[in-house]
């Protein structure tokens, strides 16, 4: 995969997690994934188009996303309810639109489908472009996270 | 000036935990006084029922976009004075292009902070009262 879409991911990722929960998450070393079981217990996945194609994914830890949401809504959360759902695929939603602005940038012109979340333990991410993905890993005070993603530039730019 | 922060504000978006975080963030503006709609068409029968003041909505809804839910307001006589702050997850200058030419007030891309967010609320209030 080109290494142009790990940052726009990973700073859409900080962005929308500090801003819109106050939790400023650690990235570590990025790495490949050949397999499709997700890393966390919930994840929240989205269909790229345009002058890039794929797919990305954010799994979270059952811990960090609980810490996550109860600081958007302003109230403690302590099972992973509807508001769990609903908010994984906003955040979902929200890093796409932060990562693509920024590819816009150098660029790229990519539109985003709309996000769909799953969870349970092991579940899988089926990537649009059949894998392997990179696993962007980040640490929270509450636990760890994934971004998971598996993109391609179209028409060889 | 300071703006009343009494106004009745309707927030529009198809995710409940949104209208949740929007509600949240206006509560640390001091803006309690909040009504919710799921989509545009909800949003129309909730205009049409009760005064409202001011309505944040996001852009990517089912049944009613907020765009259309804009231009419905803004040909409607009774409400085409309402402000209208329009949420979306992306400035795609088409889309920018498009709201603003159907009277958008003003648009917040996000994420976004409760500063920011009433900064802009205070900023189209004042503006129409200018």
């Amino acid at each position: 995969m080109d290494v142009r879409f790990i940052n726009p991911f990973l700073n859409g990722t900080v962005t929308v997690l500090k801003t819109m929960a106050f939790v400023e998450p650690k990235a570590g070393k990025p790495f490949l994934k050949k397999d499709t079981i997700a890393r966390g217990d919930i994840s929240g996945i989205i269909g790229l188009t345009g002058s890039a194609r794929g797919s990305l994914a954010l799994s979270f830890s059952e811990s960090s996303i609980l810490k996550i949401v109860s600081n958007m809504l302003g109230e403690e959360i302590k099972t992973l309810n509807g508001d769990i759902k609903d908010a994984v695929g906003e955040i979902t939603n929200m890093v796409s639109g932060a990562a693509r602005k920024e590819l816009e940038t150098l660029g790229f012109n990519i539109t985003a489908a709309i996000p769909t979340v799953v969870a349970g333990k092991d579940h899988s991410i089926s990537h649009v472009l059949g894998g392997p993905s990179i696993i962007i890993p980040f640490e929270t005070a509450n636990g760890p996270f994934v971004v998971d993603i598996c993109i391609g530039a179209v028409g060889g730019q | 000036m300071s703006v009343n922060k009494n106004l009745k504000i309707l927030i529009v978006d198809d995710f409940a935990t949104m209208r949740k975080v929007i509600r949240n963030l206006l509560k640390q503006g001091g803006f309690e006084n909040v009504v919710e709609a799921e989509d545009g068409v909800a949003a129309l029968k909730v205009l049409k029922s009760q005064p409202v003041d001011f309505i944040i909505s996001d852009w990517n809804m089912p049944n009613m976009s907020g765009l259309e839910l804009l231009k419905a307001v803004r040909s409607d006589d009774e409400l085409k004075a309402l402000p209208f702050l329009m949420v979306t997850a992306e400035a795609l200058k088409d889309n920018v292009v498009a709201a603003v030419k159907a009277g958008v007030s003003n648009y917040i891309v996000k994420p976004f902070t409760a500063e920011v967010l009433n900064e802009k609320i205070e900023k189209i209030v004042k503006s129409l009262a200018a």
